[in-house]
């Protein structure tokens, strides 16, 4: 169950409109390493999770990233509001307006619809923590990118905003997984799968 | 920087420290400075609430208090909507 509160978690407010950034921030929306796929990952890995600090950190992760993906589509909203024909045919964004006009739909910089195969969830608790991980610097990565790309301080501040929140979780999910594994046979992290094995674990 | 101004920005820090105490408990679930930090920024909050839906309509659906004659929760700015927090 989810309980909504009517706020960013950190504010957003852009000046001026920009459709040529917004398409290329929208990846942050629905691209490979987006906030939209964090929050499915982390909140379809907790079930077949073992123990119970890591349903926890996935239940709460995968909740502000739900957060995250209101900031972007939020910077993707403010960026395409009160546009002209004619801005919208010289900054490019024309391709994506013919579809969705100025609504925000999850697509990648490159124009791919979002997709499940940006996710992983495998059932087994080092291979999920593993993936988690790689995500978390994934999209740092891709807010350095976009940090490389854009100048307005108005889009600029809640991107670092963002970008501080995936090493923050990054050292989370690298905390869980000194759990886990502390929980395993030292000899062996693989002898078994604490996901599925019965009376696995030392 | 007006009044609701402040009172905005002190609730979404406090709810930030929150968060964040929230994530570190759930990998040192046992912490005691974390703990007490928590219940500190918590009752803080807990006060702050109350104003600002005194003055700003519901934060959250289950408001304690809401207007007798309106259900204001529909009402905008909604968060989204740049420049106006309440």
């Amino acid at each position: 169950m989810w309980q909504y509160e009517k706020k960013l978690q950190y504010p957003v407010n852009i000046k001026n409109p920009n459709p040529k950034i917004a398409q290329l921030v929208i990846s942050q929306f629905g691209g490979p390493d987006g906030e939209l796929g964090a929050s499915m990952r982390y909140l379809s890995q907790r079930y077949s999770m073992p123990y119970d600090e890591l349903r926890a950190i996935l239940t709460d992760v995968g909740t502000e990233e739900l957060a995250h993906m209101e900031m972007v589509s939020a910077i993707v909203y403010q960026l395409t509001r009160n546009l002209t024909p004619d801005e919208i045919k010289r900054s490019g964004f024309d391709k994506y307006f013919v579809d969705h006009t100025s609504a925000v739909y999850p697509i990648a910089a490159s124009s791919l619809p979002w997709r499940a195969e940006y996710i992983g969830v495998k059932g087994d608790v080092i291979t999920d923590l593993h993936e988690d991980l790689g995500a978390e610097q994934k999209a740092r990565t891709t807010y350095d990118n976009l940090l490389r790309l854009i100048d307005d301080p108005d889009v600029r501040d809640p991107l670092k905003f963002l970008r501080q929140r995936e090493i923050v979780h990054y050292q989370r999910f690298g905390e869980g997984l000194r759990l886990a594994t502390e929980r395993l046979n030292s000899k062996n992290f693989y002898a078994c799968n604490p996901s599925f094995d019965k009376g696995c674990g030392k | 920087m007006d009044n609701r101004s402040a009172l905005v920005r002190r609730i979404h820090a406090l709810d930030f420290a929150l968060l964040e105490l929230n994530l570190f408990l759930d990998t040192h679930p046992e912490c005691e400075e974390a703990l007490c930090k928590r219940r500190e920024y918590q009752m803080e909050r807990a006060a702050l609430i109350e104003t600002y839906e005194a003055q700003c309509g519901p934060y959250v659906v289950t408001a304690q208090h809401v207007q007798d004659n309106r259900w204001s929760w529909v009402d905008g700015p909604w968060p989204w909507e740049n420049g106006r927090e309440c």
